[in-house]
């Protein structure tokens, strides 16, 4: 149920039923998205541009959130999604998409607060706050999604959610996403300064009179965002690796920021669009119950893993074979002067 | 052992009925099924919640949430070669998996220069998505499918049962107590080494312990406690057992043994607080809600009580101990002022009228006769001191002490000790005493102050002789610094002093230091 109502607000067609009720797909498809009607648009390239779209979205944040040190807050914030989504139902009580996303935003906001104010107020450290947040506020989500599947008139379990549902997504669900990435593209150029601050020297844009936790609340608002709209896709819980991953992969090809904000969006972006092709083209596991293929929110986070291994292996200055090698040189070549230590991150 | 848990249960059961008998709870049906999710929960909680302590003090709790999501593919790959849903295989491939999560992290923050959080996303997300891949490649039994392993089926517990020395016991349950059983028995083993290496690795290398297999003993243990209670009660909840008591504990106390025993308690309550919940729940509002998340909400909730209200460590005991230091130098400054206006009154220039109660000095007069003393900014530190709530409370306390009095403007100077007016108090605000009234001293105010002010004098000469501050800066950092000054540090100060061939009864500004009363 929750599944389908979550399913039929992004206006995709919920397993077995019509897509029908949803005012907002109707809209999409009569307006803005008009031209896109094509015979092209077949459903594998709406899922390959809607996954690519998120990844790039999902990967130009991640930069900001990895450097700033709060990897694991975008989980936190990704986990928080559920209650949020669950108590936006609950309040509307209809199949308000604006709502839900409303709700998982702020619950999400709610926990990235909860985590800086433990922290900040108590004497657990940020970890424990972190895990703390993680568990009560999923426990929270499944608590009040167990109560929604239990009222009358709902069937459909949570998994579509929580492990996401690629397959299924529409010409509606791609114009939101593209509305995020825009959104994000926007922002980050917009505020791409005061975010680069934010990210390598809080203490020091906070002493320039800027304000830190207003851009900090930005940079988690991006996130719940690109959460929010990847949710289906993906799932909540590896909708952390399409947030951590790309801007680890691109972190080793560069210490420019901007090379780094825009290689991680393209690893991301790669990764949603490949993972999504290689679900669909590999063979069907043998034992695959129904039959539907390989799962492709699992593909996506794999795809972008191997981007990050293959960079950890292949960068040309950070990569492990090009430390090798210089070591090999240096070892062979006495006359080389060692270079200087690298910069940690 | 499960003979003294059946007689535990047994008796639980006989303490519900009792509490069943209240009109209120009456509804509030619980079956032999419901104690047994219930001591499953408690028992999952022991399980991974005296171990968890570890990973809280370690800062490594975001590794129990890495561990409890990173052990998915190690179950696949088990079901793979065993072919069954056996528990020993399933608990070996897990602890392999988990051991293998913690050295991919360790690996990738080492070669690949990575922070450890990204590290640790990296790893848990691509091993997730890893074993969801693979149970959809081998699983053609539905019970191991992924959305189980997040919220597990503790509903269902009561389903699997085997008989255990004559008893039916659900076999999650007999798994638990088994793990807490080894858990407890591997702490009390190694409660020395853990210590050692959770305060102070470096130490403990040096003293020989091997502090990479402790290490990864105590991750070990994680990764089976994690497997043992995620089969029936979804690896939400481990995170929540794992993490939750711990760090609640760790609020509450700060000593290991008391930490862990606690960590042991707060589990089993918030295990039954969220199954209590959930039947409630289902009684009263005839909802059906996860236990498992209910669980889960109930530590939060355990750990949201102890923030606010714990005892050394809550934020209403913080804000009550700042409250009370606050109010402590604030007394101690209206005393400071007090005796700084008394020796103002003392030193004045002395008029004869002054000393005849016939025309008795209103407030002018006083301002006025201090003034020539230099009284007035001192007057006007005080007036600063007994303004505002905190000056009000502070000096209803000192009254209530007995450190300072209110008395006649008539009797200010007449006093037999040396101490005596004051400030004309509530000239500021115009309240009832009026400028007729005016605050002194007692004669224990008056020893409280004068020690106060020997320690402000004496750290100012002290300022002055040993840092070679000018005179005009050392008030300030006296002023901050009086209230902390012992006897002791007294004596210590006037000795330097004296080391220093400086008088020790006079300060800077040339005033003179009281003696130790």
């Amino acid at each position: 149920m929750l599944l389908d109502l979550v399913s039929s607000a992004l206006g995709m067609p919920a397993a077995g039923a019509s897509a029908g009720g949803f005012a907002g797909s109707g809209a999409a498809d009569g307006g803005l998205s008009s031209w896109l009607t094509g015979g092209w648009l077949s459903t594998p390239v709406v899922v390959g541009l809607g996954t690519g779209l998120l990844g790039l979205a999902s990967g130009l944040v991640s930069p900001f959130a990895v450097l700033r040190g709060r990897s694991l807050v975008t989980d936190a914030v990704a986990h928080a999604a559920l209650p949020g989504i669950c108590i936006a139902f609950l309040l509307v009580g209809e199949r308000n998409f604006a709502a839900l996303l409303g709700g998982a935003l702020v619950i999400g906001l709610l926990a990235a607060g909860t985590i800086t104010l433990v922290h900040r107020f108590t004497r657990v450290k940020e970890d424990a706050a972190t895990a703390m947040v993680i568990a009560c506020y999923f426990g929270l989500g499944i608590v009040l999604s167990s109560i929604i599947q239990d009222l009358p008139g709902n069937k459909a379990g949570l998994d579509g959610f929580i492990f996401g549902k690629a397959a299924s997504m529409t010409r509606s669900d791609l114009m939101l996403i593209g509305g995020v990435a825009l959104a994000c593209i926007a922002v980050i150029s917009l505020l791409y300064k005061e975010f680069k601050l934010l990210a390598f020297d809080r203490a020091f844009a906070q002493s320039q009179g800027w304000p830190t936790t207003m851009l900090d609340l930005g940079v988690m608002a991006l996130v719940c965002a690109c959460t929010v709209v990847g949710l289906p896709a993906v799932g909540i819980v590896l909708m952390v690796a399409l947030l951590i991953t790309p801007a680890v992969a691109a972190r080793f090809w560069s210490d420019r920021l901007a090379t780094i904000v825009l290689l991680s969006g393209a690893f991301g972006a790669v990764a949603g669009a490949g993972g999504t092709t290689l679900s669909t083209i590999l063979p069907a596991p043998p034992a695959a119950a129904l039959s539907r293929g390989w799962p492709t929110g699992p593909m996506i986070i794999l795809t972008a893993s191997l981007l990050m291994l293959a960079s950890l292996l292949l960068a040309p200055r950070r990569g492990l074979i090009a430390r090798a090698l210089q070591r090999a040189r240096r070892f062979s070549d006495p006359e080389v002067t060692p270079p200087a230590p690298e910069v940690s991150p | 052992m499960t003979l003294a848990l059946a007689s535990t249960l047994a008796l639980a059961t006989s303490m519900l009925e009792r509490v069943a008998a209240f009109p209120a709870l009456g509804t509030l049906r619980v079956t032999t099924d419901d104690l047994w999710v219930m001591a499953t929960a408690i028992a999952c909680g022991v399980a991974c919640g005296v171990p968890g302590c570890y990973l809280v003090l370690r800062r490594l709790s975001l590794l129990g949430d890495a561990i409890s999501h990173a052990v998915l593919p190690g179950l696949a790959v088990a079901f793979l070669i065993t072919s069954t849903r056996d528990p020993l295989p399933m608990l070996g491939g897990a602890m392999v998996a988990g051991l293998i999560t913690t050295l991919l992290i360790a690996a990738l923050q080492r070669y690949g220069r990575v922070p450890a959080d990204a590290a640790m996303g990296v790893v848990f997300s691509s091993l997730f998505a890893l074993g969801v891949l693979l149970i959809t490649w081998v699983a053609r039994d539905v019970d191991l499918d992924p959305g189980c392993v997040l919220y597990g089926q503790l509903e269902f517990v009561s389903l699997d049962t085997r008989r255990v020395l004559g008893f039916e016991v659900p076999q999650a349950f007999a798994w638990l107590a088994i793990m807490s059983v080894v858990n407890l028995g591997a702490i009390a083993l190694f409660y020395k080494e853990l210590k050692i290496v959770s305060f102070d690795p470096a130490l403990a290398t040096a003293l020989g312990i091997n502090v990479a297999l402790v290490h990864y003993g105590l991750m070990a243990s994680v990764a089976a406690s994690t497997v043992a209670s995620f089969q029936a009660v979804g690896s939400v909840l481990v995170v929540a057992m794992i993490v939750a008591p711990g760090a609640t504990a760790h609020l509450l106390t700060d000593r290991l043994g008391r930490m862990l025993a606690l960590a042991a308690l707060l589990a089993g309550s918030a295990a039954a607080l969220g199954c209590l919940a959930t039947l409630a729940l289902h009684a009263w509002f005839e909802l059906e809600a996860s236990v498992a998340g209910m669980v889960a909400v109930a530590a939060g909730a355990q750990f949201l009580v102890a923030m606010v209200v714990g005892p050394r460590h809550g934020i209403v005991s913080k804000l009550m101990r700042n409250f009370r230091l606050a109010l402590r130098i604030r007394r101690e400054d209206v005393l400071g002022a007090l005796y700084r206006l008394s020796e103002a009154y003392e030193s004045r220039p002395r008029r004869p009228e002054s000393n005849n109660p016939a025309n008795a000095p209103d407030l002018g007069g006083a301002s006025t006769r201090l003034l020539h003393a230099g009284g007035e900014p001192v007057q006007a530190t005080l007036r600063a001191g007994i303004s505002g709530v905190l000056g009000r409370v502070a000096l209803a306390s000192l009254m209530r002490d007995g450190l300072v009095e209110r008395v006649p403007v008539a009797f200010a100077g007449s006093l037999p000790e040396a101490a005596s007016p004051s400030a004309p108090d509530g000239a500021s605000r115009g309240s009832s005493p009026g400028p007729s009234a005016t605050l002194r001293l007692t004669r224990q105010g008056l020893e409280r102050a004068r020690a106060l002010v020997r320690s402000h004098r004496l750290w100012e000469g002290f300022l002055e002789s040993e840092l070679g501050l000018p005179p005009d800066h050392v008030h300030g950092p006296s002023h901050r610094v009086e209230h902390y000054i012992s006897p002791a540090m007294r004596q210590e100060l006037a000795e330097q002093l004296r080391q220093q061939q400086r008088d020790p009864r006079t300060d800077p500004h040339g005033k003179t230091i009281p003696d130790e009363s």
